[in-house]
Parts: structure tokens; C-alpha cells; sequence
């Protein structure tokens, strides 16, 4: 049986993270394979499943993959399934790793990249051979949607047309263009090196982030920027995608890959989405959402109707944004709980260490090395050893809290005048009425810095927690940054600063409560 | 604590450096118990030292500390401390302490009764001519003649049979520090208790104190009562400190 530990993960992904980052996610799902037990062959599975479970329907954070998501769930509904929703995930590391560990039972996945990146095979196989290999690891292909929503070039339309070029091809003529590519795109060896060579391309792609490429080509910032075939926003901005006439980017089928236990049921539920969707349906419902304003559910259940697999009228909210309410709430728990963590574990580790400044160093040399892994990354190493959602964010926050809170706290207990530590050593206090009386009230300013600093960037960063369906106000953002929708970025970016502001005003308002006047200056006498 | 004859404070074959520098090498002295015993000397002479020795903030490298008869315990430093007071030039009140706090603090780790800490304050306070009302203030909202002797006070509060106190007196202008003086000596009087205090001003030595150790760094030159200090110096040495005071 081949193990997740031989199967290389996620060298390539296909809306994914750079490669170091896929390095470390690498050992650390290894490590994390080697923790998990044996996955159950299939069918064991298959007979195992408890009749009121509910189906967990996730999807990554694009807006295809957020809409595919929404029709299987509601696909799945209509046949009598609980369906607990997970859309929006980060990206293939984070949904792939959600269905290896059960944390997910389906999400939209393309051949192309279930080849690559997940199975790491050199070229994409027939269909039966992916859902082999993926039987291998507990997981099944289900039968494709239709359309191959692969890479392309897009450009605008009348720069296109007066310049003469219909094909990636004619593109070499033209050596002055401005390519701007995904930051991955540019690094996959399939991506912009094997392209440049199959075509002969010698224009030297800067790397953008392809939530905005599309903005960046609108206002003619450049003239060019990868693409995948079905996105809506190709027809709402009237670019088009050039001709890959040498066959060069291989098939991205879209397929519901699925958690093998999944009952029959569902599966022939799934299967009935089968054919349903070519490459001009796929953008016309990319487009409803984008241009119509519609929801992803509004989208999904009009579809759904008009494919005749149900009659039924679904009640669907048409509001753009109706869970702000709850995703704050989802968001002060993120940050209070790993909040209340760090301080816990931050303040005693501070109170141990801080009289030893070689052991202090150490501590802060480790918390800060903690501090710079970049946030996604920090998320997504957490994945392989704690899942998806809340606790995975909780930890990665808690990891980020720990050195504001612990420099804060040793600088404010080594910052305590040592003439009113002698004085209360030598009047008879022993260590615990000393640091209870004296040290922790006189480093209780500092300290307080440190835990405020800690709680703003918490707020920040917790934003980042959706991606690996930790939920909390990013899930708007994240919801927005897929649609180019920047209202619905606002939705949650406004919250979540006006959050760090109340955060900040309640730290002054409790330092005032606690905190003597006169000791705010931190004088002694 | 037992012994009630023996000295307050005894140093036996005492040997302490610092930071390779010897500063002490095999010091015997007694210091009289219910006496105020000065100890004097250039700056850098160890007096300083010597009387963190007694409330073990310093441990010696070889030999002995007894205080009352009783060999330090270095394991239980507090409880010993608690009968040691301690007062010291800076004062060290704790800034985010009221006077009361500040005063009480042991008082309060003790257990003691709000009524008993109240009386007991109010009877420090009387014979340092301090007023009540100081009690909810903070150090930094009442004079340094006042927290000079609010510090006294915080070291006495536990009526300890031994007060220990670094330049105490010095904080202060001169014409403050005479009455502080007079209400050190009135407490005193009315609560006699055995005092060592460390001091670099001959005339506060020899006005205050019972029992004077003039000190040259790490020895003693000569252990007597100030008026034998006074009318025959033990050498040179001790002469010249008597010359410099004026």
C-alpha cells in the first residue's frame, strides 16, 4: 500500500504556496503521516459510515471552487444529507490535507493538479488511474464535471487584437509586453519556464498575486497574466485567452474528489453532476457571481434547478454577506483563546527564565524564530499535526502571541528597580510575596504592553485563520479576495480593524483601572 | 535567637571577596546586643558589606554570621529577616504602595489584625512626629524627610530586636536629618532594641551611637565606645578619620 510517508505531497500545487513552503508543509505531513494509523481500506469505510453524520463539503478559496463547492452541497441536501460547509479553504495543501485526515468528505478538485501536485506524477493519467492511486490513500475521483478549466494567457481584448496576437505563440513577436504571473506559476517548471521554451518566449514575468492580476491588466498595469480558462471575470472584462495550440498545459478536469468512506448514496448524488458543466456554462455561473452579484448559493441552486436534478425551490439568501454577526464572534474566540494561552504559558515561562539571561535569550532567540515563519505557512504546517478549523488557528495564533508577551514580560521583570527588590529580599519577603507584592505589580505596565501588542497583531492575523476554515472575519475577506470583490474584503477588513481599535482602547481603560496614575510613568522612590 | 546574653551580632573567622578581589580575611567581631553600634570607614571599606552579612543578602566565603547566638540559616532567610529591620539610604518605598501598604507590608504577610496594624502605626507614626494623614498617600506625594522616616518606620513595624540601617540618615538636608536624629534617639528610649548602623559621618557616629568599629578596607581598626575612640585613637589611621569630620 503506498503511505502518504513515500507518496511525495504537494510538490506542485496548483493555486499554492511557494516551494519552501512546500518543502516544510512536505516533512511536516510526512510527520504527520507517521503519527496517523493506518488508513482503513475502503470499503471498511464505506460500511462504516454512521447514518446522522454530517458530509463535510469544503472547497478552496476561489470563487470556482467556492460555488463548485456550494452546488455539491446542496446536491447533497436535496438527497437528505447533513452537509457541514468548509468553503473557502486556503489552498491544495490545506483542502488536500482535510480529506487525508477526514477533516473534509469532498471538495472540488482538478486532474491536473490531483496528478501533480497531490499524486506527483509527471503527466496526468486516464481518469480510472488517478482514482486508483487515490483509492490507495482512502480517497476517490468521481466522474469529471465537464469542463477542463486549465491554464491559459490572458490579455485584453483590443491590445490583443491591434497587436495581432490570438496565440501564445504570437506572443514572442512581441518582447515589450509586461507579464506579471503568479508568484507559483512563474516557479513550476510546467508553468512559465516550460512555456517560455515551448514557445519561445523571452519576456521576464514579475510575480503578482492573482487576486489582483486581473485589476493590474484592467488598468493596463500590464498586458498579460495567467489565467485558468473558466474564470467569470475573463468575460466581465472582456480579455481574451490565448490560443495553446501546442497542447502545452495539460488537462485540469474538474472532479468531486471525495473521502472513499462517502455512502453510495452520495456518491450517485455527486455523479448526477457528471457532464453537467462546459467551459462556457462554467464561466456564465462564474460570471453570475461576480458581474450578477449573486450568491454562491442563489448561483448554485438555480443551477441545480435547471440541470432537473431537483424541483424542489430552495430558500437561499440572496444578502451578499450574512454571517458578519457570527464570524465576529468566531473571531474573538480565535484571538481571546489564543490569547489566553500565550499568557499562560507566555507569563510563568517569563517569571522561570527571566533571572537567567542565558536561558532568557534562548527563549526569546526560539519565540522569535516562531515569529518570522510567515502566517499562511505557519497555518499550513498546522494542518498535518492538528487538523483544519478552530484549533490549528488557535495554535498558530498562540504561537505568534508568545514573543510579544514573553520580551514584554522579561523586560518588565528585569526592568524592576533592584533597589526595591533588595529592599524587599532583605525586609523578609520570601520569593512568592516578593514577585506577588512587588516585581509582577511594578512590571504590571509593561507587561500589559506587551499582552495589548499581542492582542492587536492577533486580530490581524486571525484574519488568515478562514484559510484553514478556522472561520472569523476572513472568511468575507478571503470570500472577497477570490471574487474581486472588494466590498465584500471591506465587510471583513473593517471589522476587524475597528476590533483592533476596541482592543486597544479597552487595554487603556483596564491599565487605568489597574495601574496607580502615578505608576504609568513607572517612577520609584 | 535564643541566647540572652549573647552579642547581637558575632562574625567568626569571617572571609568574603568580590570578584577575585579579597576584601575580607578572617574577621572576628562582636557587635553588643541592645546598643547602637556604628560602623565607619571610607567609602569601599566593607562597612556596607558587613552589615548585609548580618541579614544574609551577602553570604560569607568562609566563616561564620550569629546573630543573637544563632548561626544564619541560609535556607530560611525570611523568617530570620522579619526580626532583622532594615532600612537603607535610598529607602526603597514601593511606588505603587500607599504609605499604609508600604508601612504594613509585613505586617499584613504576618496576619496581623487591621486594629493592630492600626495601633502599631499610629504608634511609630506619634514618635516620628508623623501625621496620619499621610497613610492613603503615595511615596511620591509626601516629602523625603517624610519617607526617610516613613522607612524607619516600615523597618521597626514588627518590632524587631534588631534594626539594621545603611546611611538611613543621609538622604536628607542637614536640618531635616538633626530631627530625624532626635526621633531615632526617642524611639529609642521608648523601644530599646539592638541597632547596627552603617555611616560614613564621623559626628552622626559619634552622637548617635553607644558602640563605634572604625573599619580601613577589609579590617577593623578599632572596636570601642566613642568617647575611648575620641580621647585615645587606636592609630594613625583612626586620628586622621577623627581630623576629617569637621
Amino acid at each position: 500500500m503506498k503511505t502518504l510517508m513515500t507518496t511525495p505531497v504537494l510538490q506542485r500545487s496548483r493555486r499554492g504556496l511557494s516551494g519552501a513552503l512546500m518543502v516544510a508543509g512536505l516533512a511536516l505531513a510526512s510527520l504527520g503521516a507517521l503519527m496517523s494509523s493506518p488508513l482503513a481500506s475502503a470499503e471498511e469505510q464505506a460500511a462504516a459510515w454512521p447514518e446522522d453524520k454530517p458530509i463535510v463539503v469544503g472547497s478552496k478559496a476561489d470563487r470556482e471552487g467556492h460555488l463548485l463547492g456550494e452546488i455539491f452541497a446542496q446536491v447533497l441536501e436535496d438527497v437528505g444529507f447533513t452537509v457541514e460547509r468548509r468553503l473557502g479553504l486556503g489552498q491544495t495543501i490545506i483542502t488536500y490535507q482535510g480529506l487525508a485526515e477526514g477533516e473534509l468528505d469532498v471538495y472540488p478538485e482538478y486532474t491536473g493538479t490531483l496528478a501533480h501536485a497531490i499524486l506527483k506524477l509527471d503527466d496526468v493519467p486516464p481518469l480510472k488511474t488517478l482514482d486508483e492511486l487515490s483509492r490507495e490513500q482512502g480517497l476517490r475521483v468521481l466522474e469529471p464535471l465537464g469542463f477542463n478549466n486549465t491554464y491559459a494567457v490572458s490579455m485584453r481584448r483590443d491590445q490583443a487584437e491591434s497587436l495581432g496576437i490570438s496565440t501564445i505563440g504570437d506572443m514572442a513577436d512581441h518582447p515589450d509586453l509586461s507579464v506579471a504571473m503568479s508568484h507559483e506559476f512563474i516557479k513550476r517548471p510546467d508553468g512559465w519556464p516550460g512555456l517560455a521554451a515551448e514557445y519561445g518566449l523571452s519576456q521576464v514575468p514579475r510575480g503578482i498575486e492573482h487576486g489582483i492580476a486581473y485589476q493590474a491588466l484592467r488598468e493596463s498595469k500590464i498586458d498579460a497574466t495567467d489565467a485558468y480558462s473558466t474564470e467569470g471575470d475573463i468575460k466581465r472584462f472582456d480579455f481574451v485567452l490565448l490560443d495553446d495550440d501546442k497542447g502545452y498545459f495539460p488537462e485540469y478536469l474538474a472532479v468531486p474528489f471525495v473521502n472513499a468512506a462517502l455512502p453510495e448514496d452520495a456518491v450517485a448524488a455527486l455523479n448526477q453532476l457528471a457532464g453537467s458543466l462546459d467551459e462556457d456554462s462554467m464561466q456564465a455561473l462564474n460570471a453570475r457571481v461576480s458581474t450578477d452579484e449573486q450568491s454562491f448559493a442563489q448561483v448554485a441552486s438555480r443551477f441545480i434547478q435547471e440541470q432537473g436534478i431537483t424541483t424542489e425551490q430552495r430558500e437561499v439568501s440572496g444578502a451578499k454577506w450574512d454571517k458578519l454577526g457570527t464570524n465576529l464572534i468566531e473571531h474573538l474566540q480565535l484571538t481571546l483563546s489564543a490569547l489566553l494561552l500565550a499568557c499562560l504559558v507566555g507569563l510563568p515561562l517569563s517569571l522561570l527564565v527571566y533571572r537567567n539571561p542565558k536561558v532568557s535569550r534562548v527563549v526569546l532567540y526560539v519565540t522569535g524564530l516562531l515569529q518570522t515563519i510567515p502566517s499562511i505557512a505557519l497555518l499550513a504546517l498546522m494542518i498535518p499535526l492538528f487538523g483544519i478549523g478552530v484549533v490549528p488557528a488557535v495554535i498558530a495564533l498562540f504561537v505568534y502571541s508568545l514573543l510579544p508577551i514573553i520580551r514584554a514580560a522579561i523586560t518588565a521583570l528585569l526592568t524592576v528597580d533592584p533597589l526595591l527588590v533588595k529592599v524587599a529580599r532583605g525586609m523578609g519577603l520570601t520569593r512568592r510575596e516578593q514577585l506577588r507584592h512587588v516585581i509582577l505589580p511594578l512590571a504590571t505596565p509593561n507587561l500589559l504592553t506587551g499582552i495589548k501588542t499581542a492582542a492587536i497583531i492577533n486580530i490581524g492575523t486571525a484574519t488568515l485563520a478562514a484559510f484553514i476554515g478556522a472561520g472569523g472575519l476572513g472568511e468575507p475577506i478571503v470570500t472577497g479576495l477570490s471574487l474581486n470583490d472588494y466590498d465584500l474584503v471591506l465587510y471583513g477588513a473593517i471589522p476587524a480593524a475597528l476590533l483592533a481599535i476596541c482592543a486597544e482602547l479597552l487595554f487603556e481603560l483596564f491599565e487605568r483601572l489597574v495601574i496607580p496614575a502615578h505608576m504609568r510613568g513607572l517612577k520609584s522612590r | 535567637m535564643s541566647d540572652d546574653t549573647a552579642p547581637a551580632v558575632r562574625f567568626s573567622g569571617l572571609h568574603k571577596g568580590f570578584a577575585g578581589q579579597r576584601l575580607f580575611e578572617g574577621i572576628d567581631l562582636e557587635l553588643p546586643r541592645d546598643r547602637i553600634t556604628a560602623l565607619v570607614g571610607a567609602s569601599g571599606c566593607g562597612k556596607s558589606t558587613l552589615l548585609q552579612l548580618i541579614n544574609g543578602l551577602i553570604r560569607p566565603d568562609e566563616g561564620e554570621v550569629k546573630v543573637f547566638g544563632s548561626a544564619i540559616d541560609y535556607a530560611n532567610l525570611p523568617a530570620m529577616r522579619r526580626r532583622i529591620g532594615y532600612a537603607v539610604q535610598q529607602i526603597g518605598l514601593f511606588p505603587h504602595l500607599s504609605v499604609r501598604d508600604n508601612v504594613a507590608i509585613l505586617a499584613d504577610r504576618e496576619g496581623w489584625s487591621a486594629e493592630r496594624v492600626k495601633a502599631r502605626i499610629a504608634r511609630l507614626f506619634q514618635m516620628m512626629d508623623l501625621d496620619m494623614a499621610l497613610l492613603t498617600r503615595y511615596p511620591h506625594e509626601i516629602s523625603g524627610g517624610q519617607a526617610q522616616r516613613v522607612g524607619l518606620c516600615r523597618a521597626m513595624m514588627l518590632e524587631p530586636p534588631l534594626l539594621l540601617l545603611d546611611e538611613a540618615f543621609s538622604a536628607v538636608d542637614p536640618i531635616t536629618r538633626i530631627e530625624v536624629h532626635a526621633q531615632f534617639q526617642r524611639m529609642q528610649q521608648e523601644e530599646p532594641r539592638s541597632v547596627v548602623m552603617v555611616t560614613h559621618d564621623m559626628n552622626e557616629a559619634l552622637s548617635l551611637s553607644d558602640h563605634m568599629v572604625v573599619m580601613a578596607p577589609g579590617v577593623v581598626l578599632q572596636a570601642a565606645s566613642p568617647d575611648t575612640i575620641t580621647t585615645a585613637p587606636a592609630d594613625e589611621r583612626v586620628a586622621r578619620l577623627l581630623e576629617a569630620r569637621a
